[in-house]
């Protein structure tokens, strides 16, 4: 709540707490009315966002068994972005209604081939993380040959790829609600069964779990999570990454703790990020993306040196 | 094993040489000869192979040799070192990782050397000078930054390989936030150097790269045997009296100079690093490092790469690191498969 109010309040102008108050809840279209206005649907684009990458992230941890997945790195933003770009380019879609349904069949076709390459079976970290990257690698590839042929597509996509809170609108919150909706409540009813898959796959058999199916729902759920918040404001990393293993560090590793925790935690940590950006190149600003991985790139370090190497 | 034949010279030395990969290196050689040829041949002013070849021998007319020598030669050159450079640098990556995947362009030195650049480019409006300096530091930088934090009583594979991609998330965010804060031209200038181009490259590139691969290949070729034995793993080797830790230092320093130079001079040119020592680790069948191979793998695959991007888009309509790319993405995703199929990766 605290960072919410922040991050209406602090920008390249600055409010009064009065003035925000004012804004929130008598609007009558004075100059600080609007900023806040403004400042509102971005504010609320970031909760919903953060919300659903903490989630997607700490599924993925889940169901991979691996505590380094997160939709940065196994490839899932590299795929909304290619798939993004292509429509852009090719099918001269300009608006967010178009290409939110490029960015999920990117992410969850990404998402599919990595989860089948990785070994789907006996994946191991090194393996996934691999995988993902390799994969990355090549629609970045493709990417770079689409920004050089095409000027506007360049000029779009620089400012795309970056992940940015600053975009948001009313309309784009509405588009992805729907799906961020579903995709979370989808997650926290498979707590459970992710639960048991998390103890390995004959465990989880023989405590009736269907693993076949718990498989598929999560990764549905991931998908959908993480490809409707990078459609509204471009790949960020690292959000899905950090924030399961601060809540596992004080819930346990009951996802029925984690899950929930993680939905409340992910969005400060992005909004928290995007404050942070916005003070930092005061009068411009950093683009939340950045943020992250500059905060996320150490931590994952950080969590590959901590580890020892038999259990990656 | 049948290839392996041992020459024995009076005195007790004997020297024992595998013929199935000394033909796969005369033939990669030659193939990659055969490519210049024609590469310098291509482009607005065709010449026929036989006109090429008479010009480099110092028989052609003014024309063709202003064309042939000034022009064409030296981004050949660049194009054969580079290549050699990023293979071999990819070889010693994938050897030192263990993992058939670690490569430059996976652990983020290309990244690094971009991130160089683009300082380069965007906030100083660089020289192409100063480009290549801002890369080659950029490079030097990430390389040493990914080795001493996997550092942790020795390097190990995974944890290289894991930290270089922790390393390469964290300097793509800052690569692609430099990118937003440049105007659309540089942006555009940028875009070109990232994807790796060997348009316009002239003898002031050729010299460096040629001294550096002069003094490294050999000190790589050198320390080759102890790399073979770390293959079977760091206690095993150290049993067999190899000091592996200085040998993987020195190893991955030269790697990272290679590919942190190649880089500077033809910008992060994508796959080379990655497919060039697989490729030729399948050409040869043996196993172990294969650094001369990989070498000369890499410098046939890029000036073939640039030799199809002239001719498929037109002259320097597209950098070769498109052609890379996509080659290079087809074969990995094929190596994926059937790595997994074989449970090796």
């Amino acid at each position: 709540m605290l960072v919410a109010l922040a991050s209406i309040a602090i920008g390249a102008k600055e409010l009064s707490p009065e003035q925000v108050w004012h804004g929130l809840f008598q609007d009558t279209g004075t100059y600080g009315d609007v900023v806040v206005d403004e400042r509102l649907s971005r504010t609320v684009l970031g909760l919903l966002a953060g919300a659903a990458l903490g989630l997607s992230g700490a599924v993925l941890q889940a169901l991979t068994r691996n505590p380094l997945a997160d939709p940065g790195l196994l490839g899932i933003n590299a795929g909304a972005s290619a798939a993004v770009v292509t429509a852009m380019t090719y099918f001269g879609v300009t608006s967010l209604d178009g290409y939110v349904w490029f960015a999920f069949f990117g992410a969850a076709a990404v998402g599919a081939l990595v989860w089948f390459l990785g070994g789907s079976r006996g994946a191991t970290p090194v393996r996934l993380a691999l995988a993902g990257t390799a994969i990355s690698a090549a629609l970045y590839g493709y990417l770079q040959a689409v920004m050089i042929t095409d000027d506007a597509a360049l000029n779009k996509m620089r400012f795309w790829t970056v992940g940015s809170l600053s975009s948001a609108t009313d309309s784009t919150i509405l588009q992805v609600l729907p799906f961020l909706a579903v995709g979370t409540v989808l997650a926290l009813v498979l707590a459970r069964p992710l639960n048991a898959v998390a103890m390995g796959d004959d465990t989880a058999k023989a405590l009736g779990a269907n693993l076949n199916r718990t498989r598929a729902l999560s990764m549905l759920a991931a998908v959908v999570l993480c490809g409707a918040a990078t459609a509204a404001c471009g790949p960020i990393a690292f959000v899905g990454l950090m924030v399961p293993h601060v809540v596992r560090s004080f819930t346990g590793p009951d996802l029925r703790w984690i899950l929930p925790y993680a939905t409340i935690l992910s969005p400060v940590l992005l909004l928290g990020a995007d404050v942070i950006g916005r003070v930092v190149a005061r009068p411009s600003e950093l683009q939340v993306g950045i943020i992250t991985a500059i905060i996320g790139g150490p931590v994952f370090i950080f969590l590959v040196r901590r580890r020892r190497t038999a259990q990656l | 094993m049948k290839s392996n034949r041992v020459l024995r010279a009076p005195g007790g030395l004997s020297v024992r040489s595998d013929v199935r990969a000394i033909t796969v290196v005369a033939l990669l050689l030659l193939a990659a000869l055969a490519a210049s040829v024609l590469l310098i041949g291509t482009g607005d002013f065709p010449i026929s192979a036989g006109d090429v070849l008479r010009t480099l021998a110092g028989g052609g007319n003014a024309g063709q040799e202003f064309i042939v020598n000034e022009l064409r030669l030296p981004r050949v050159l660049v194009g054969l070192l580079v290549g050699a450079s990023l293979g071999l640098g990819g070889a010693l990556f994938q050897a030192v990782t263990r993992n058939p995947l670690g490569s430059p362009d996976v652990l983020g030195l290309g990244q690094g050397a971009t991130a160089g650049a683009l300082v380069m480019i965007v906030l100083f409006s660089g020289s192409a000078a100063q480009v290549t300096l801002g890369a080659l530091v950029g490079g030097l930088a990430t390389g040493l930054a990914i080795y001493l934090l996997a550092w942790k009583r020795g390097v190990h594979g995974y944890r290289l390989v894991l930290v270089g991609i922790g390393v390469s998330a964290i300097v793509t965010a800052v690569n692609s936030y430099l990118l937003t804060v440049s105007d659309l031209v540089d942006a555009a200038r940028a875009v070109v150097w990232m994807t790796g181009s060997l348009s316009g490259r002239d003898w002031d590139q050729v010299w460096p790269l040629l001294g550096l691969c002069a003094v490294l290949v050999p000190l790589v070729l050198a320390n080759a045997r102890g790399l073979r034995m770390m293959e079977m793993g760091d206690d095993v080797s150290n049993a067999l009296g190899v000091r592996v830790e200085r040998v993987r230092a020195l190893l991955m320093v030269a790697a990272v100079l290679l590919t942190a130079t190649a880089t500077a001079a033809a910008g992060p040119v994508s796959f080379v690093a990655l497919t060039a020592p697989q490729l030729a680790r399948r050409l040869t069948r043996s196993p172990g490092p294969n650094l001369l191979s990989s070498l000369c793998m890499g410098a046939a695959l890029l000036v073939t790469a640039d030799w199809i991007s002239q001719r498929v888009f037109g002259a320097d309509q597209l950098p070769v690191g498109v052609v890379t790319g996509v080659l290079g993405g087809v074969y990995l995703l094929w190596l994926l498969v059937t790595e997994r199929r074989a449970g090796r990766i």
